[in-house]
């Protein structure tokens, strides 16, 4: 039978973001790998089903706290392409200006409350948000993407407490991706992620994060959850990153043909192109179109982007306060 | 004016800036208390020290905010809530435990402005309690503003008298910038003339609290309070000194201690704070590259020597610097003499 909400419409805005993610990451690899790329760039490949599944829940007027594996975030929840890559080459114009970098990317406009390199340090931020929803009784829920390394600091089990004790709308979105940095999750986590979040009092459910459909029905019940006004919620996809930590990371903690067996067998792109064709009525030819588009308008943005101008020298002095 | 104390002028501050503005929420570890207990008393504490009594008799458990001990999530909620539209004044119970939820101040809130170029405001107010005297122990009698002013992105706030306190309190709370509003837990009790109705103080203006012509003391905080006793007694012997409170540590008024300095020739640095690389230092430092040739003698720092503040009462009544110190220093450096050479 075909679920309601899975209406063609959103479908395909799912198989665009999602595409959209991929060659963006995929671009930025060869660019970086090319060294027309400042500073340390986290890529998100593998992992697009988990973002676009929890952010095609979202207004503008909700949040997400992120991470330094932002850019997934980042146009799951409908940044401007083009900003994002002039504030990755630190260029005028960009989200932030030029000044925060790949790891820094923030745009309020559309919730979305900035990347973060400090591992574990977005998460109180999100429930300073949902405070704010709370305190001003709106029915906006924000969403915490926290990776399975920054799980294990004491920042998480604060946030997931005070997000209990005071009924937050907040849902702690957990991205298992296998590895902390250069250390697997087998070595560094004791118990398990969603368990953990259950034990402060709210529902914690582990779901396959290369599935979009089931992190977007689990995600689904959280927000709705929330919205309510029930409380916060965890939810634990696990999906392995493609890539390394960074881009360069030379992966020697990895067995060498582990990305290439999740190429075959855990690309989100492909296992939900094969459920909306079979069960849902998309046509395969629609999604080629949507390919194209994407590859147009990432050669299109990459370049503005090099060509942009640089902040002027001035920049340096400017926005540290409001006034001083 | 109405005599006031320093923890009713901030009291009432917090109140009125509260009615004023809606956004204004207050958060902290039982700021009001009695959550949970068995007496079932709706406010148990009003704050440890009794700050924030009463405000959640009169704006409800959804803007006074009482928390579990978590001074990250407390510190790093009140930024976040800053970012998407509150003006939350967040209580962080003493400077010490900025140990425990720093990376929200350092790396987080004094950082959101500048590395999202310039397209937020993060109105966010932490109060905070500092300073010695109570034989409190290394752990709760800190003087950390130092560290805290080195951050570029926050303002640094030390009110030394209830009236101060008041209309540096309402500036911080209005403006759009992370502010650490430092209060001294040994000044709650210090009275003085306070005004009723609205009243702000603009940060980066240094109040001259005695004026004088043979020295500047420069001195923050409580240490202000002993400054103008020792110029009170001196001035009966025919020395005059001028006590400058700068009020702010960042934004620091440079030019009223400048002036002071130029027009005395003649400076002591009194501050609970570090002896390395605290404000006693960094007043100095800003003499000796913008005012050398004005000074008739080396200035003299007054701090707390290079340890840990200890619970001993009498180790700590030593550690604490004191009206003998401050006095002793004014007398040596106008004893004293710059050698010059060429």
């Amino acid at each position: 039978m075909v679920d309601q909400s899975y209406d063609p419409i959103l479908l395909l805005e799912a198989y665009r973001r999602m595409r959209l993610i991929r060659e963006f990451e995929e671009r930025m690899r060869r660019e970086v790998q090319a060294g027309t790329v400042p500073g340390f760039v986290h890529l998100y490949c593998g992992q697009e089903a988990v973002a676009v599944g929890t952010c095609l829940h979202l207004r503008d007027s909700d949040y997400i706290g992120s991470t330094h594996r932002g850019h997934g975030h980042c146009i799951a929840k409908g940044c401007n392409v083009g900003e994002m890559l002039l504030e990755i080459y630190c260029k005028q114009g960009g989200l932030c200006n030029g000044k925060g970098g790949s790891m820094h990317i923030a745009d309020l406009r559309k919730g979305m409350l900035g990347a973060n390199a400090i591992v574990g340090a977005a998460p109180p931020i999100a429930v300073g948000a949902a405070l704010t929803q709370s305190t001003l009784a709106t029915d906006g829920v924000t969403v915490s993407f926290i990776g399975d390394g920054a799980s294990n600091q004491g920042t998480v089990a604060e946030s997931l407490n005070m997000a209990s004790i005071l009924k937050l709308p907040l849902i702690f979105l957990y991205e298992n991706n296998g590895y902390a940095e250069f250390t697997g999750v087998s070595y560094h986590l004791g118990g398990n992620i969603a368990r953990r979040a259950a034990a402060f009092g709210m529902p914690g459910e582990t779901v396959d994060g290369v599935d979009f459909f089931a992190v977007y029905d689990a995600v689904g019940r959280a927000v709705a959850r929330a919205r309510r006004g029930e409380g916060p919620s965890a939810v634990e996809a696990v999906a392995m990153r493609w890539y390394g930590h960074f881009e360069g990371d030379m992966q020697l903690y990895r067995d060498p043909h582990e990305v290439e067996r999740l190429r075959q067998t855990a690309d989100p792109l492909v296992k939900f192109e094969d459920r909306a064709t079979r069960e849902f009525g998309i046509e395969k030819d629609e999604l080629r179109e949507i390919d194209a588009e994407i590859t147009e308008l990432i050669d299109d943005k990459v370049d503005a982007a090099k060509a942009a101008p640089k902040p002027p020298k001035e920049a340096l002095y400017t926005d540290v306060y409001g006034s001083y | 004016m109405p005599l006031k104390s320093y923890r009713d002028a901030i009291n009432e501050t917090l109140k009125q800036e509260m009615r004023r503005d809606s956004r204004v929420v207050v958060m902290g570890e039982d700021v009001a208390g009695g959550l949970g207990g068995s007496s079932g008393i709706a406010e148990a504490a009003g704050g440890t020290f009794g700050v924030t009594a009463g405000l959640v008799a009169e704006f409800g458990r959804k803007r006074v905010i009482d928390t579990p001990i978590t001074e990250s999530a407390i510190i790093g909620a009140a930024g976040g809530a800053a970012l998407t539209g509150l003006r939350p004044v967040a209580e962080l119970m003493f400077i010490d435990f900025i140990g425990v939820c720093l990376d929200q101040i350092l790396n987080q809130q004094a950082k959101f402005r500048y590395m999202f170029g310039g397209r937020c405001t993060v109105p966010v107010t932490i109060r905070t309690l500092m300073g010695a005297g109570l034989g409190a122990g290394p752990q709760h009698s800190q003087s950390l503003h130092g560290i805290l002013t080195a951050i570029p992105g926050v303002k640094v706030v030390l009110p030394s008298n209830a009236a101060d306190a008041k209309g540096l309190l309402a500036t911080a709370i209005r403006d759009d910038d992370p502010v650490i509003f430092c209060e001294h837990k040994f000044l709650y009790g210090e009275t003085a003339d306070v005004p009723d109705g609205e009243y702000l103080i603009p940060f980066g203006e240094a109040n001259i609290t005695r004026s004088g012509t043979h020295v500047t003391v420069v001195a923050f905080s409580r240490m202000v309070t002993l400054a103008n006793k020792v110029a009170d007694k001196l001035a009966k012997e025919g020395i005059s000194v001028e006590v400058v409170d700068p009020r702010t540590t960042s934004p620091l008024d440079r030019d009223s201690i400048l002036e002071s300095v130029e027009k005395t020739g003649r400076l002591v640095v009194v501050d609970e704070g570090t002896p390395l690389c605290g404000m006693a230092s960094e007043i100095a430092g800003l003499v000796a590259c913008e005012a050398l040739d004005s000074l008739k003698a080396p200035v003299q720092k007054v701090t707390p020597p290079h340890t840990p503040v200890p619970a001993t009462p009498h180790l700590e009544q030593d550690w604490v610097p004191s009206t003998e110190k401050i006095e002793a220093a004014i007398r040596a450096t106008l004893s004293q003499k710059l050698a010059r050479t060429g």
